[in-house]
């Protein structure tokens, strides 16, 4: 039909949409944000992947040598790739090293001896190609001279270039590789886990009469305030070598995979939970009368109707626990003993080894899975929309007293598990010196005379959480608002939303190496902020960008597209709409936000932990290199203040929210 | 008159202006002394030397160089004062430090200078390698407290020892390389080897092994005996044991970094690091100290550490540092794989 008119009317004037200058301000405001997240995402991203393409090795070409017979008169000057050629000493793979390579002059000469009174000399073909004497560093053209005494302590260093050697290196390094099956293998394993279990218990919430269903709900969302690696530590108390509850593993160490996943569930639960909730709480009561009418049995219609109608929410909760248990790096860190997986592996290569290359080919390889379920999710989600229905009758669920027992015994299982590992830890920061001598003290409060940054660190989390809301909320909701109210502008508008959904599919650990990269880089004009609080913020904002983002544009989506109109014909700006209508009904989805990035800026370390300098120390991160250095009660303790930080920040923000909702959101009431 | 006047002040504001920019002399100081000892030896600094405030950029030994090698084309520090020699000969073969002969340093033992003259590095005191043993947790297993590094991979020990990772840690380094220097680069990695089978655990840091000996999660711990000490001074169940073949070690050390815009201030504090007052500051950690004569016995630290120290060859440990953590990587980091 369309191409029927298009070619039936002559080609008129384009037709192009006018643009006032309220248009002009929010297509500027868009660009400004949307470069923000190119600058704090996707150009550190792009300097990491070329970082993973620089490789080291040894250029042979660029060593010249000369040796003297015993009488001291000069030989012909000859290359070391001629040497080399010919005697073959150095094999390729030999060649390839990293940025700390070394390779001793001698090797080039098979019958060396440091008592020979030969003489050698080196130089370098071009300005550029350095070697150590001993430990002194020299480069450049001009022939040196050594005894032959000396001349061992020559080492030729690499050159720097561009290829694949890095990833060729990867893959044909055992211990490296082997950590892409340990990761997929533990996420895939604590997804099934925690899936299953969060189905049982929203299951339990959402269709069962049980009681305690509220105390229920706060208990499940426990783990979402506190950081990953308190599970780990927790663990080790419970079912270390001195732990409370050792027996009941049976000789079955905690430290490795089982560490890894029990704390996964731990830390994952909610995530699932939440999503599985949602799911199941729009299920029709339709469907279920319809069943029961034809007689089905409630295990067959629990497969033909629960399972059918849940399923996207299953699929999703299942990518997203995938993606937070492989990206996770607190917990295999503090419980992983010798079980290597990615996110670690990055920070062993970069703070440990200092071979920045190899940790940016990790960080790469990390981002295939996490991409994966990223893109696998956003499509399964897109779909979801489609199953609500304006007729759907909300599902009402019967008293039965064995189901609803065995609903209460599940869930409580489940939160025992959450209160005891939190006790544990409590416990754990309590006590002076475990297992030898139990009584209580305050002593690992003092975190001032433990490495990691000490009490400082715990009130520069509180100015990082604090300041991350504040400003986090204020250009997430402003970026969400301009795509979402903006006319026309689709190219832009599709640009800034691909930008804005990037964040949830890059890991942290990936994240905070990209930042070093391109912050620390002197050639940068914003090298200035490396180490500073701000990167810190910029890099939390970032790296939890898009939940806000959606949380955000689901509230837009609600006010109607009307009011823009109505406002510019009445010649209002559209400020003072967006001042007067907009923020005031989204004012909930606001408070959700920033309490949301309150309480991960307060438990995140995986990104930070590059980042952090003495002056920005951070909670979270001090609890990693307590627990690191050994100080686990310490790391106990400070893990536990930030789990009450962020719980009195809840409830500050429950408290605020109910008071907001009065005053601003009467209209809702009918 | 005026003439006179006006260059009166101006003379006086040049004399202003000098004493401001001495007076305001800061320097940046990266650094991986202790949290604790660190305030120690800064208020004693500038109690002699009130005219330059330091500011301390102080991290862990791996963190702290990780960062120097990041900032080498733009380099943040004026002076590095104690972190680890083998760091410093990193940082050394990286042309990133300043050969500078500190005044007295001939006083000093002279295994603790760098080789090159004028030297790049001097160090201050030094931390050895040294195992930690839980007592109780050792009776209650039967297990007899190890003597020497060799009886460690005697099969009753299989699972009860811990190490650091060398990949990681500096003090899981300077036990590889000195066992590589102490038995020979072939037994050195059958030692290993035999060792390999019974560490049930290599950790990021190296205090960590003596911790967790000391809260009985294992039941030897590899360490060094500066923190073997600590923990014991806190009252866990712990003997500290020097393996008879003899200890690695590494000491801290301070060097001027190349290119500091405030040399003279930087001189002023290598300077004093070197000094009998400043070793003996030293000394309340540290068994062993630089400057001859000084060192008095430590609390719960043996008296012949230094004795028992080997002949460590910094060199050649720093440069086959790379080969030989890929070697080791290559055999053992990888402890333990999925069961399943």
């Amino acid at each position: 039909m369309a191409m029927a008119i298009d070619t039936a009317l002559p080609p008129g004037r384009k037709l192009k949409l006018s643009l006032d200058r309220d248009e002009l301000i929010k297509r500027a405001l868009m660009v400004v944000i949307a470069l923000y997240l190119v600058v704090a995402l996707a150009a550190p991203l792009y300097v990491m992947l070329s970082k993973s393409f620089s490789t080291y090795s040894f250029d042979l070409a660029r060593f010249e040598f000369q040796v003297s017979d015993k009488a001291g008169n000069w030989g012909e000057p000859v290359s070391a790739v001629a040497l080399n050629d010919r005697l073959g000493v150095v094999s390729a793979e030999k060649l390839a090293t990293n940025s700390d390579g070394r390779l001793q002059a001698t090797v080039f000469f098979p019958d060396f001896s440091f008592r020979s009174p030969v003489k050698y000399r080196i130089r370098g073909t071009s300005a550029d190609a350095s070697y150590l004497v001993g430990l002194q560093l020299h480069s450049g053209t001009e022939w040196q001279e050594f005894s032959s005494n000396e001349f061992r302590r020559v080492m030729l260093r690499p050159a720097r270039a561009i290829g694949f050697e890095n990833y060729t290196t990867y893959f044909s390094t055992p211990t490296l590789f082997r950590s892409i099956g340990n990761s997929v293998f533990i996420a895939f394993i604590s997804t099934i886990a925690t899936v299953g279990l969060a189905f049982g218990f929203a299951y339990a919430l959402n269709r069962s009469c049980m009681r305690f269903k509220d105390g229920f709900k706060l208990v499940a969302m426990v783990p979402i305030l506190v950081p990953s690696l308190l599970p780990g530590i927790a663990l080790i108390y419970l079912f270390g070598n001195q732990g409370l509850l050792k027996e009941l593993l049976m000789g079955v160490p905690i430290y490795g995979p089982l560490g890894i996943v029990v704390g996964s569930v731990f830390f994952a639960f909610p995530h699932a939970m939440m999503i599985i909730s949602t799911a199941l709480a729009i299920s029709d009561q339709r469907h279920y009368e319809a069943a029961a009418s034809l007689r089905a049995s409630s295990w067959r219609t629990f497969w033909t109707v629960t399972i059918p109608g849940a399923r996207y929410g299953l699929i999703s909760a299942a990518f997203v626990v995938f993606t937070l248990v492989i990206t996770d790096f607190g917990l295999p860190k503090v419980i992983g003993g010798q079980f290597n997986v990615l996110a670690v592996d990055i920070y062993k290569q970069v703070i440990g080894q200092q071979n920045f290359e190899m940790g940016a080919v990790v960080s790469v390889i990390l981002l295939v899975p996490a991409i994966a379920a990223f893109v696998v999710d956003r499509m399964v989600q897109k779909k979801q929309v489609a199953l609500l229905s304006a007729r759907s009758v909300a599902y009402q669920p019967k008293p039965d007293r064995r189901f609803d027992a065995l609903c209460l015994a599940w869930c409580s299982l489940i939160a025992v598990f959450i209160l005891g590992i939190m006790v544990t830890s409590q416990f754990a920061a309590l006590v002076k010196l475990w297992p030898y001598d139990l009584s209580l003290s305050l002593k690992h409060y003092a975190f001032d005379r433990m490495d990691g940054g000490g009490w400082a660190s715990y009130y520069n989390s509180i100015r990082l959480a604090g300041i991350t809301a504040i400003v986090g909320t204020i250009i997430v909701f402003v970026g969400a608002y301009m795509v979402e109210k903006t006319e026309g502008f689709r190219a832009g508008r599709s640009a800034f939303q691909f930008l804005a959904m990037l964040p949830m599919a890059v890991p942290g650990m990936v994240l905070g190496l990209s930042y070093i990269f391109f912050f620390n880089d002197p050639g940068n004009p914003l090298h200035a902020l490396y180490g500073t609080m701000t990167i810190l913020v910029i890099c939390t904002i970032t790296h939890f960008y898009t939940v806000g983002h959606l949380t955000a544009l689901t509230a837009l989506k609600q006010i109607d597209q009307e009011f823009e109109p109505v406002a510019a014909s009445l010649k209002q700006p559209f400020y003072k709409l967006f001042a007067r209508v907009t923020v005031p009904v989204c004012l909930p989805a606001i408070l959700d936000i920033s309490i949301y990035l309150f309480v991960n800026a307060m438990t995140t370390v995986s990104a930070v932990v590059f980042l952090y300098s003495k002056d920005t120390a951070l909670a979270s991160v001090a609890v990693l290199n307590m627990d690191d250095a050994g100080d686990v009660a310490p790391a106990a303790a400070m893990a536990m203040m930030i789990f009450y930080t962020n719980a009195g920040a809840r409830l500050i923000h429950l408290l605020l929210s109910k008071g907001i909702i009065a005053r601003t959101q009467a209209w809702r009431m009918r | 008159m005026n003439q006179k006047k006006s260059f009166a002040l101006a003379a006086f504001a040049a004399m202003m202006m000098s004493s401001a920019a001495w007076a305001g002399t800061e320097l940046t100081v990266y650094t991986a002394i202790e949290a604790e000892d660190l305030k120690r030896y800064a208020d004693s600094f500038s109690q002699d030397h009130p005219d330059i405030k330091l500011n301390f950029i102080r991290d862990s030994t791996g963190v702290i160089t990780a960062k120097l090698l990041a900032e080498k084309d733009n380099p943040q520090a004026d002076v590095i004062w104690g972190l680890a020699a083998t760091s410093l000969l990193v940082l050394k073969s990286e042309g990133m430090l300043e050969a500078y002969a500190p005044k007295g340093v001939e006083q000093l033992k002279p295994n603790f200078i760098d080789k090159d003259t004028p030297p790049s590095w001097v160090g201050m005191d030094a931390w050895a390698a040294s195992i930690c043993f839980n007592t109780v947790e050792g009776q209650k297993l039967g297990l007899p407290a190890p003597k020497s590094w060799k009886d460690l991979t005697k099969p009753e020990y299989k699972g009860h020892v811990v190490m650091p990772n060398p990949a990681s840690s500096g003090t899981g380094y300077l036990d590889v390389s000195s066992w590589l220097q102490l038995f020979g680069e072939k037994d050195g990695w059958t030692y290993m080897d035999g060792l390999h089978q019974n560490v049930a655990a290599y950790t990021h840091s190296g205090s960590k092994p003596c911790k967790m000996a000391a809260a009985g999660e294992t039941v030897i711990g590899i360490s060094f005996e500066f923190r073997a000490a600590k923990s014991k001074a806190e009252g866990a169940p712990i003997d500290i044991i020097i393996p008879e073949e003899g200890i690695g070690w590494d000491m801290e050390a301070s060097a001027i970094v190349a290119g500091t815009a405030k040399e003279d201030a930087a001189k002023t504090l290598i300077d004093w690091s070197v000094s009998k007052k400043a070793n003996e500051m030293y000394n309340v950690g540290y068994a062993v100290v630089a400057f001859p004569g000084v060192a008095k016995p430590v609390p719960h630290l043996p008296t012949d550490i230094e004795a028992r120290m080997i002949k460590n060859d910094f060199e050649w440990a720093a440069n086959h540092r790379s080969a030989i953590l890929e070697e080791w990587t290559k055999r053992y980091d990888s402890k333990s794989e999925p069961k399943s």
